[in-house]
């Protein structure tokens, strides 16, 4: 058989793991970026990666990781996934650090370790404040030593736009672009991995990076792949308004001793240093004792805009809060948080050190992606044998990282996006070389009159966008379509403007077609890479908007505040299990529980049967028809969630 | 000076071998902007200060907040990545020219593979046995770890060696940027096991010898990398094994 090979696409966390995982096995791959890998939007993570080490002797154990992230996702998330990812934390934690990862450390030259949103314990391991950028490099590192050798080749500035499939619609290849001659060519390769990212471009300024179109996933879809979760989009409570991005601050500056708080005086013009302790309102504190300022990401943007919104207690009556770290030293700031506290100063002129920030919730993660598969064990793990690992419903099509839908449910929990990415990449890899090695033929031996299809396809494609001569701006209808997701589909849900959404999206898929093509140029022009990229953020936006419109429930960053089911202020998540266990036993009695508890519990019991599933899009041709999948969640019971 | 409008004077260059020139953009100035977001205006409206429609300005950006290291430039004169230059703190006209040690791609985009390559150069990596688990790595102490993520905050920007009078697109330096991270390598427990691998690239052509001490280097790092001392260090190691080589022959 010929030579076989892996093409991966995507050179951040997730794209670099898988390729040094395969490489390792001796197979060979071909690395597409978009940009030099090393520049990827991994670079921006900031806070840390969660393991659940116990280097603080706080009888931390994977087995909490595992249930602090399913309950972070409000249960959607698939759990043998998700054990398996939180059991291997501390082991990648151990790796990234043999490779060189610049971790702080404690006294004793242990890895050190801090707190972050959504746990109790101190369980994220971190690089000053840019871990991703640290363990980007780390990865980029190996990866260029198999480079060296031999067994990696990496082919930058060039655009995934889609899977060459065979006649059964195996994935077989790939079409890419040369972002600098403009070349379009369908490379072989026996599987295709996209590790692309996320999507947050889709919302113009997000915390995001400007390659961050979700356009190789979304192009997946349109070839038939299945769409999970689109609609849970995770918004940062803290980011740093800014005309070109919302810039992250990072939820270590909470893990840290943060403090979020506004005045208690609406449109207080002071000084926030002139305003007294007792005048300053802590409203996480206040409202959740137990996790305060570190609820998970979902909680605190929906308390922000509570209080900027509805309680009109924004900073000078706008849609800020201050978050507060002027109570530690400069010397602890700068050796724990250095980086992010250079760039908020150099960004908006203010030393964070000596005056309160200045934070307002961002889109900033898509916990929905491409469907992709798994096989579990009978104890709950996963088999990392198997070539079915992170497979897209396209055949031989793979995904991982933030390109992918099943680790974090309905909300991720901050610090295990760099695990996610990391844990898919390294676990897929034994898979792919199986389902490779099982191929009876190799991509290499197939006609080449395949590819050629496929190439002659996509350039019949682009031949036509650089035709285009409409009156659209692509750039401007994109500030207009980003304008509508983020005015419609954020952190408050509503089903009468949603529904107005989708027509509206629909409206912008109709003058996509008048867009003008605004240079036709050919050596590197980035105008018809964006013009298609935009068309795939319009589909991609359909997925959003219409998922959200169609579940008519409150789960995680999903809030509809019509379907909200009203927790009793005593009750204890633990009472949903007996619930059950009474019900199944035909024990249960109309006081076997406090009234309203009981009827809080049907209530919720009722929703989750109805909604507890995965939402999956799939392209007929015009826009996503989307299908309800159970979820494994037979591992940890689902229960309502409580962080006060 | 008005602050209605923001004038930008920006060296375009059609491709590798063409001709550049000089094109002008007045654009209406909005608070809080920088030369990113002012390449977006152009963008979606791309008219010069004749009124001409042209082609919208080529630039290379990624994170917009100063950590991947793609959007170096010079602006008004001086090396530094563009999402940082905040309109407000720059003199106008604002010039914008493309990094002059590389070859130009096109307008601001330049190619800076050669930086990547000195990486493979100076065998920037640790080696390792495998990816599967052998526990964790070794204890550090805190001011290791201190000083190795200083060097590690390198983002292959490119602004130490644009500033570099010895670094030019007619010979093979590695700069200053690579020499740093063969110390990063050479200070790690594993990855100083390569050490001497490392010092024979930079005692061979284009190595630390082509190094002039003019300083500009540290002064451009838009992440204050003591990039002297890292060359200093260096200039010590490979010294060191110079001598030891000498007598042992």
């Amino acid at each position: 058989m010929a030579k076989q090979r892996t093409i991966v696409v995507g050179g951040g966390l997730a794209g670099l793991a898988a390729t040094m995982k395969i490489a390792e096995q001796g197979m060979s791959v071909l690395l597409v970026s978009f940009l030099p890998v090393k520049r990827s939007h991994s670079v921006c993570a900031q806070g840390g990666i969660n393991g659940a080490v116990n280097i603080k002797g706080e009888g931390d154990s994977p087995e909490i990781h595992f249930y602090d992230t399913v309950k972070g996702g409000d249960f959607l998330g698939h759990q043998p996934l998700c054990k398996d990812m939180c059991y291997h934390a501390p082991f990648i934690i151990y790796l990234l650090d043999r490779m060189g990862v610049p971790f702080n450390r404690t006294s004793e030259g242990n890895l050190d370790f801090r707190r972050f949103g959504g746990t109790l314990h101190h369980r994220t391991a971190f690089s000053g404040a840019t871990t991703g950028q640290q363990l980007l490099y780390a990865l980029d590192e190996q990866v260029r030593r198999y480079e060296v050798e031999g067994l990696v080749e990496k082919i930058e500035w060039h655009e995934y736009l889609g899977a060459v499939q065979d006649a059964d619609g195996k994935c077989v290849g790939a079409v890419i672009q040369n972002l600098r001659t403009g070349d379009i060519r369908a490379e072989r390769g026996d599987a295709v991995v996209l590790a692309t990212g996320g999507p947050g471009v889709v919302y113009g300024r997000s915390t995001n990076s400007v390659v961050c179109t979700g356009t190789a996933t979304t192009s997946a879809y349109l070839q038939g792949a299945k769409y999970g979760n689109g609609e849970f989009i995770q918004i940062h409570p803290t980011a740093v308004p800014g005309r070109d991005k919302l810039r992250l601050m990072s939820e270590s500056a909470r893990g840290e001793g943060g403090r979020v708080w506004v005045p208690r005086k609406a449109n207080d013009q002071r000084n926030p240093k002139e305003i007294l302790a007792e005048e300053r309102l802590y409203f996480l504190e206040e409202k959740y004792p137990r996790f305060g300022n570190l609820v998970p990401r979902d909680v605190g943007a929906r308390e922000i805009y509570d209080i900027c919104v509805n309680q009109g207690l924004g900073i000078h009556g706008d849609m800020k809060v201050y978050l507060d770290l002027t109570h530690h030293s400069r010397e602890f700031l700068d050796r724990r948080l250095g980086g992010i506290l250079e760039i908020y100063e150099k960004f908006t002129g203010v030393d964070p050190r000596e005056e309160p920030m200045e934070i307002f919730p961002a889109v900033h993660y898509s916990m929905g992606g491409i469907w992709t598969d798994y096989t579990r064990t009978a104890d709950g793990f996963i088999d990392h044998q198997s070539p079915r690992n992170q497979m897209t419903s396209m055949e031989g099509l793979y995904a991982a990282g933030e390109a992918d839908y099943q680790y974090h449910g309905a909300n991720r929990l901050g610090a295990n996006s760099l695990l996610s990415c990391i844990y898919t990449g390294l676990m897929m890899g034994p898979g792919i070389v199986n389902y490779i090695k099982n191929q009876k033929e190799s991509a290499d031996d197939l006609p080449s009159s395949l590819f050629d299809q496929a190439q002659q396809q996509w350039q019949e494609k682009f031949n036509n966008i650089k035709k285009m001569n409409g009156t659209e701006n692509p750039y401007k209808l994109h500030a207009e379509l980003s304008e509508t997701m983020m005015s419609n589909v954020l952190i408050v849900r509503d089903n009468a403007r949603l529904a107005a959404t989708v027509a509206k999206i629909d409206e912008y898929d109709e003058r996509w077609k008048e867009v003008e093509c605004v240079d036709t140029s050919d050596w590197t022009n980035p105008v018809p890479s964006f013009v298609n990229q935009l068309y795939n953020m319009i589909q991609l936006s359909k997925v959003i908007a219409k998922g959200a419109l169609l579940r008519d429930e409150f789960r995680g960053a999903h809030y509809k505040p019509e379907f909200e089911i009203n927790q009793p202020s005593d009750f204890k998540p633990e009472s949903f299990p007996e619930y059950t266990k009474l019900k199944a036993e035909g024990g249960l009695k109309e006081n076997s529980f406090k009234p309203d508890h009981l009827k809080y519990m049907r209530l919720y019991e009722e929703s989750n049967e109805k909604w507890l599933k995965s939402s999956i899009a799939t392209f007929n041709g015009k826009g996503p028809d989307i299908n309800y999948e159970a979820v494994d969640t037979s591992l940890i019971q689902p229960r309502p969630r409580k962080y006060d | 000076m008005s602050k209605k409008t923001i004038t930008f004077k920006i060296l375009r260059q059609d491709g590798p071998n063409q001709q550049s020139y000089w094109e002008t953009f007045v654009i209406p100035y909005l608070p809080n902007s920088n030369v990113i977001s002012c390449l977006m205006d152009i963008q979606k409206n791309p008219i010069n200060s004749e009124g001409k429609k042209v082609r919208p300005v080529v630039w290379e950006c990624n994170c917009l907040e100063e950590v991947c290291g793609t959007c170096t430039m010079v602006i008004n004169g001086k090396t530094r990545q563009s999402c940082s230059a905040l309109i407000d703190k720059l003199m106008q006209p604002i010039t914008l020219q493309p990094l002059s040690k590389f070859p130009v791609v096109r307008d601001l985009a330049v190619d800076r593979s050669r930086m990547f390559e000195a990486l493979k150069r100076v065998k920037a990596w640790v080696p390792m046995d495998g990816y599967h688990d052998l526990g964790p790595g070794d204890k550090i102490l805190p001011d290791h770890q201190g000083v190795a993520y200083k060097l590690s905050e390198c983002m292959t920007c490119g602004c130490c060696v644009e500033a570099c009078p010895q670094y030019s697109r007619d010979n093979d330096f590695l700069g200053a940027a690579a020499i740093s991270q063969a110390r990063l390598f050479n200070m790690h427990p594993t990855g100083k096991l390569i050490a001497n691998e490392r010092l024979d690239s930079l005692m061979d052509d284009g190595g630390i010898a082509a190094c002039g001490n003019a300083q500009n280097c540290v002064e451009v790092c838009p992440k204050s990398i003591p990039l002297t001392e890292s060359i200093a260090e260096m200039g010590r190691q490979s010294s060191k094994r110079f001598w030891k080589t000498l007598f042992q022959i």
